[in-house]
């Protein structure tokens, strides 16, 4: 279906990435924010409190941020479309509830302005240093999906594309930006409302006496239901059965926990969205995502310039990792090269996924700024030896 | 209702209940029951569409309400009922919600849930049974304990001071406020059927046995035994001052119905406030639309 054109700005905008953000949101669909405020996100929720009255849909301002996630996840079984936005100690607190909701397959938005830390760090300054929060953070196995953006324009999009996935697949989806990404304002096009592709989740067509609510279809993922529709469902985050109801088991935590994984990894062709430049002579590969993958381009330029034969890997979708085009390209090329503003988190994974059949280099940044492109250069010449 | 299922007449709150999950995992005595019984009463005293009302409870022997209840039923995480249904009605303003919980997962964990949903007026029932412990970890010290108990984690009594909880809600801007023990069934069915016609934020409190933990690590007895003492030591005291409403070791349980009075709830706020602020321009919020739903 297409966006609602009563949340969609359509025109050439100059906007920051949180702003972009919220704009996203709005023509997504989303109708429902509980947030709390935190640097450097806060200019999310600030828009939206402005623009939803006009819009129809409500804003609220909870006590902290253990509320805002509890919330977003009623309020995505009362029905909206929803959203909460929070920085590294905000997304520390929202862990629990994240988990929530995975078990409860509770469709929702998390956007991670992300900033220095440990603790409360760099509240100003920028940093990618919760990837692994994001990918491990709540306690339990589970799969996520998350998104990195590397301007407003890309921001204003992931963001939909956020919603669209996590009404999809019925679980929280991580949007990560970086807080330089947050703060930079650049042109921001928003098509009109036709243009803009939206999914609402799938709802049930069974009767009540005929639906279970956590019986999946053919794609792993159940047909949900709206709140007050007379369906009388339970849902819990213990573990259950398809009718929803806690069945203390290990068959049964095995077949539940086991689908909540493979609703993303079986679906990881889907979800998963790269973008490729000049791998077919490559001999390097660099690999980045966020802001990391805008401040790569220089080092790649000037290396190829050098005539060492450099490709690019652009992650939009940084989980699920993108096992499967990683394989494939470790068995042709020499090496891999990953900047990220953390001292070793994706890095890990390209590691794991490679397997010893290239090399993988590290270009570590403990944050506050991003990498200087030299520095990229530099490891790019080195995996060239 | 008085349908016939062989010679077995079904259960009067089969509409209410969860029937094919029972038996509950509830101790015998426990008040809990108890508690369900006078809300499920309460729900058929309001003529409000069960398809239009939702539970939600957090984590403890009281979090388990939400799995028992045929109604729209959310076990959400420990301390977190209150603002997942603040989400909830929020997000869908045409349903009832009902956030049924215990003490300690209400009011220690989720304490600063409780006290802004209250100042925000927010229009959900809260019914919190208080057994004065954490039953389902075994039996450890709340913010409910009365002082001179004993507890797993004060093993030598409790000398940490515990909350007055009608005072506790009324203070923060509640707009109803009670407290019955599971012997008043009577009294304890009206007020919740009173909250539940109340808007906005509505707060019982439900003194309960539990017999398994906090009465036989304090040697009061059965749960028999505790209705006994509910019996021979509630004080009935509507419009009692809230300050004398503490409740000591083993002394008088002052009862009744402190609180009931009107306010705009949160909705109310956000839709008077900006329609006033942004006139014509401002899409009232209310019940939420087909068109979103496709």
């Amino acid at each position: 279906m297409k966006a609602d054109p009563k949340g969609v700005l359509t025109g050439e905008h100059y906007l920051d990435g949180d702003h972009a953000c919220t704009e996203g949101a709005l023509a997504a669909g989303c109708r429902f924010i509980a947030g709390y405020p935190i640097t450097p996100s806060t200019e999310v929720v600030e828009r939206f409190a402005a623009r939803i009255p006009l819009v129809g849909g409500i804003f609220i301002q909870m006590e902290d941020e253990l509320g805002a996630m509890a919330a977003i996840v009623g309020g995505a079984w009362g029905g909206k479309k929803v959203m909460t936005v929070t920085s590294g100690p905000g997304f520390s607190l929202m862990m629990e509830n994240i988990g929530l909701a995975v078990m409860m397959e509770t469709p929702c938005v998390v956007i991670n302005v992300q900033r220095g830390g440990p603790s409360t760090g760099l509240p100003t300054m920028t940093g990618q240093q919760d990837m692994m929060q994001a990918r491990w953070g709540s306690h339990g196995d589970y799969e996520i999906i998350a998104l990195s953006p590397a301007s407003p324009q890309e921001t204003f999009e992931y963001t939909i594309k956020c919603f669209n996935l996590a009404e999809k697949y019925r679980v929280p989806v991580l949007l990560m930006m970086d807080e330089c990404v947050g703060h930079m304002t650049e042109k921001v096009v928003i098509p009109k409302a036709d243009e803009i592709d939206v999914f609402y989740r799938k709802l049930t067509k069974l009767p009540p006496e005929k639906y279970l609510p956590y019986k999946p279809n053919e794609n792993l993922v159940p047909d949900m239901i709206v709140a007050g529709e007379g369906y009388r469902i339970h849902t819990t985050g213990l573990t259950h059965d398809e009718k929803g109801y806690p069945v203390m088991t290990a068959e049964v935590q095995d077949k539940l926990v086991r689908r909540l994984c493979d609703k993303i990894n079986k679906n990881a062709d889907d979800i998963i969205e790269l973008e490729e430049e000049n791998i077919e002579d490559a001999d390097i590969i660099v690999m980045a995502y966020g802001i990391t993958s805008r401040v790569t381009i220089p080092a790649i330029t000037k290396a190829r310039e050098k005539g060492l034969k450099v490709g690019f890997i652009k992650m939009i979708t940084v989980w699920p990792f993108p096992e499967k085009r990683v394989r494939q390209l470790a068995k042709k090329v020499k090496a891999f090269v990953m900047p990220e503003i953390n001292l070793g988190q994706v890095v890990l994974e390209l590691e794991r996924v490679v397997c010893g059949q290239a090399k993988v280099l590290h270009v570590p940044h403990a944050g506050g700024n991003v990498h200087d492109p030299e520095d990229i250069y530099k490891v790019i010449q080195e995996a060239a030896k | 209702m008085s349908k016939q299922n062989g010679n077995v007449p079904e259960h009067p709150m089969e509409n209410i209940l969860r029937m094919d999950r029972i038996p509950h995992i509830w101790c015998a005595t426990c008040g809990i029951g108890t508690a369900v019984s006078c809300f499920a009463q309460a729900l058929q005293n309001t003529d409000y569409p069960l398809d239009k009302t939702a539970v939600v409870s957090g984590i403890g022997c009281t979090g388990r309400v939400a799995g028992y209840v045929k109604l729209d039923s959310f076990h959400s995480t420990h301390g977190r009922a209150i603002p997942f249904a603040t989400g909830l009605k929020l997000s869908n303003p045409e349903l009832k919600v009902i956030v049924f919980s215990g003490d300690g997962d209400l009011i220690s964990i989720g304490g600063n849930h409780f006290i802004h949903a209250a100042r925000r007026n927010m229009d959900l029932k809260i019914f919190c049974v208080n057994n004065f412990t954490y039953a389902m970890t075994g039996g450890q010290c709340a913010p409910t304990t009365p002082i001179g108990a004993n507890a797993s984690t004060t093993p030598y009594g409790n000398s940490d001071t515990p909350f007055n909880l009608p005072l506790l809600a009324a203070s923060c801007g509640a707009v109803y406020v009670a407290r019955w023990t599971s012997l008043h069934i009577r009294r304890l069915t009206k007020a919740m059927t009173e909250a539940l016609e109340k808007p906005g934020f509505s707060f019982v409190e439900i003194i309960a046995p539990c017999s398994t933990l906090y009465a036989r690590r304090n040697r009061l007895g059965t749960g028999l035994d505790l209705l006994k003492f509910y019996h021979d030591n509630s004080e009935i005291k509507h419009g009692a001052d809230l300050n004398t409403l503490d409740i000591d070791f083993q002394k008088k349980i002052i009862v009744g119905k402190f609180v009931d009075k009107d306010k705009p709830t949160f909705v109310d706020n956000w839709n008077n406030h900006l329609k006033n602020k942004l006139g014509e321009k401002f899409v009232p919020y209310g019940p939420i639309e087909a068109s979103q739903k496709s």
